[in-house]
């Protein structure tokens, strides 16, 4: 008896040890991020206040008041840069993903001449840091009439997540059983329809999730956006948190307010498909 | 009427020949089985029927239609993978329905048509589950049903039974031939065990390294192999071969024991031979050999017995070659027991040493 006592004692001690790590370990990753909330409903003093206030006594939404109000009493265009954001994103990630789904497929299924080749190149090409390029970038761009538009964001974009998408997709794309499609073709189907009924929905999790990948690239990029965009006509919404800089201040509590715009279509995105994302990180359930 | 016509059939990947120009020819309503070591090219040959690989050279026909450019679509064939390839995201409802559904026939048909083949197959009651939420038994029977509602002309198995349990695996292959007495149609089915080519064809075609070695019944292979290849392929266990020279209307073995050659084959006078005698045919004196007119006698000290139940399995050694042979009314066997056992000679094989070929049979 008492030996059982002691080993559920145990038991739970282990539980709780185990639950204040991952507490920890939580903080650690959400701090950061609730710091930003905190600050965006806070005016700028307590923002500021050394040693920091912890516990709030004076929540507002001054901030995101100023924020949507007129130009020049600290306004910004955020809805322009929301709609610009929205557009970049979700047309390089679609194009992203048909490519992406094409390569993969490629990559998956069939045998040609220097595919080991092309496939380290793309690799490779995740190596180049995207700021190395943004010279280059802007030289051509400026060259060819791409600065500041829509177009050149969608095409800058779709290049930096191509090789990713292409690279996770024939994961997933390997991991379908050749046989399904097979059995597809002896069921009637023609090569065309194979894929679009069988392949595709049995790798729809996995592509899913590829596609969150890429649209959160696109959504948060910054480094390029702030080079290859110059005004509301293009810029996106991580170059428009430095319209809350100026020569001799910083408008912390209005960057804040700012960056949780930008979080919350993420964060909706991420759970809308979170089933898929699961799915598909784990993909070795739907085999059978 | 759906016959199958292979006619020189030739499939290589590059330089790599691994099917060799065989020909077979398979009446309508025939069953016949595809069987030989893993590698020899059975689901290679099956998938060229298929319409899912390549072919190389030669010609497949189905009916009277040269199939060779059809995509598998328009064959009008079925066929049930190895690994059961089912659809994981649709129920078994619409796994078994897919087919009927892709070639745009109205709900109420395909309906009738799934419930028929979920009655055959007894899978009313999983009718909607997915495929994961199934046992390996009832995959089978999903991917079995999947291929019987369209009525093909053909059936094509590849290795259907072997990723289940032995038990299972006997059940469902008497499920098979079953349907096959039911439906009647056209089956070609690939397998490397033996047990079940022999139980399941009506015909039984032995490939080797992507040749075709024999066709023939079941019965047919089993009593007149001709090569040592089939001789120890079909069969369990597998045909004893003892190598010897003829000398006058004898076969001398290694260690200088005479065997008398059997009836019927004839061999030339000092030629290198391969005697063949299957465990059934070689018994301790008094164990119901099968009755003959000749029998051989030899003396032979038991290594190891294995009680397999209504008989015992008895390996011993003859002229430096372990040898098999069975016991029937077994009785226990103390270890290294010299025994007496008769050979029936009208049973046993000669072969040629060199070639592996049956001899001439008088
Ligand atoms: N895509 C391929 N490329 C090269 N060789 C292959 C390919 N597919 C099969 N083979 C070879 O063809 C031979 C026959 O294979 P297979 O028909 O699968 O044999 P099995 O009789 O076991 O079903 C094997 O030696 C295999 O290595
Ligand atoms: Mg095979």
């Amino acid at each position: 008896m008492a030996s059982n006592q002691s080993h559920r004692m145990r038991r739970r001690g282990l539980k709780i040890a185990h639950f204040i790590g991952l507490f920890l370990a939580m903080s650690v990753i959400c701090i950061p991020g609730l710091w930003i909330v905190l600050n965006s409903f806070r005016p700028t003093v307590e923002i500021m206040a050394k040693p920091p206030v912890w516990i709030p006594n004076d929540l507002n939404l001054d901030h995101y008041r100023a924020m949507f109000g007129a130009v020049g009493e600290g306004g910004v265009p955020v809805l322009t840069y929301f709609r610009n954001s929205l557009i970049i994103s979700v047309t390089s990630t679609v194009i992203a993903i048909l490519i992406g789904m094409a390569g993969g497929y490629a990559f998956a299924r069939y045998r040609f001449k220097g595919k080991a080749a092309i496939f380290i190149a793309l690799m490779v090409t995740r190596a180049v840091p995207g700021v190395a390029l943004s010279l280059p970038l802007f030289i051509i761009y400026a060259r060819v009439g791409l600065i500041d538009t829509h177009i050149g964001m969608i095409v800058t974009y779709v290049a930096m997540n191509v090789p990713f998408t292409i690279w996770l997709i024939d994961g997933f794309f390997r991991q379908v059983p050749r046989e399904l499609a097979e059995a597809a073709e002896i069921d009637g189907c023609t090569r065309w329809q194979a894929f679009w009924r069988v392949e595709f929905p049995v790798a729809r999790s996995g592509i899913a999730s590829a596609g969150i990948f890429a649209f959160l690239t696109s959504w948060n990029e910054y480094a390029l956006a702030s080079q290859l965009t110059r005004s509301v006509t293009s810029k996106t919404m991580p170059v428009g948190l430095l319209d809350f800089t100026s020569e001799f201040t910083l408008n912390w509590g209005g960057m804040c307010a700012l960056a949780v715009l930008m979080i919350i279509p993420a964060l909706v995105l991420t759970f809308l498909v979170q089933k898929h994302l699961i799915a598909g990180l784990t993909f070795g359930g739907v085999k059978g | 009427m759906a016959q199958v016509h292979l006619r020189n059939l030739i499939k290589a990947y590059g330089a790599l020949q691994v099917v060799h120009a065989i020909n077979l020819d398979i009446a309508d309503g025939e069953f016949v089985v595809l069987v030989g070591p893993s590698g020899c090219g059975k689901s290679t040959t099956l998938r060229m029927i298929a319409g899912l690989e390549d072919i190389s050279g030669g010609e497949i026909a189905i009916g009277e239609r040269v199939v060779n450019d059809l995509p598998p679509r328009d064959r009008n064939i079925s066929m049930v993978f190895q690994n059961y390839a089912l659809y994981p995201h649709m129920t078994v409802r619409e796994n078994l329905g897919f087919s009927l559904k892709i070639a745009k026939r109205p709900q109420a048909d395909i309906d009738v048509a799934v419930n028929k083949a979920a009655d055959i197959l007894s899978l009313t009651p999983l009718m909607d589950r997915r495929p994961a939420a199934l046992s390996g038994g009832q995959r089978q029977r999903v991917a079995m049903g999947r291929a019987i509602v369209r009525h093909p002309e053909v059936f094509l198995f590849d290795e259907p039974l072997s990723n289940l349990d032995a038990k299972l695996r006997t059940q469902m292959r008497v499920e098979i031939k079953k349907l096959h007495q039911r439906l009647g149609s056209t089956i070609v089915y690939v397998t490397h065990d033996q047990v079940e080519a022999m139980t399941l064809a009506d015909r039984i075609v032995i490939m080797r390294d992507g040749h075709i070695e024999q066709v023939g019944t079941p019965i047919e292979v089993f009593d007149n192999p001709v090569n040592t290849f089939v001789a120890t392929f079909i069969g369990s266990p597998p045909m004893n071969l003892l190598e010897g020279r003829v000398d006058q209307g004898a076969v001398v073995l290694t260690d200088g024991s005479r065997l008398p050659i059997p009836p019927r084959y004839t061999a030339a006078q000092g030629a290198a031979v391969t005697y063949g005698i299957r465990a059934d045919n070689i018994m301790p004196v008094g164990h119901a050999l099968p009755a003959g007119d000749h029998i051989a006698t030899v003396d032979m000290a038991v290594t190891l017995s294995e009680p397999l139940g209504t008989e015992t399995l008895l390996f011993a050694e003859l002229a430096g070659t372990e040898v098999q042979a069975k016991m029937l009314n077994p009785r226990p066997v103390r270890g290294r027991e010299t025994m007496t056992f008769q050979i029936a000679l009208d049973k046993c094989h000669l072969f040629d040493a060199a070639t592996g070929s049956a001899l001439r049979r008088a």
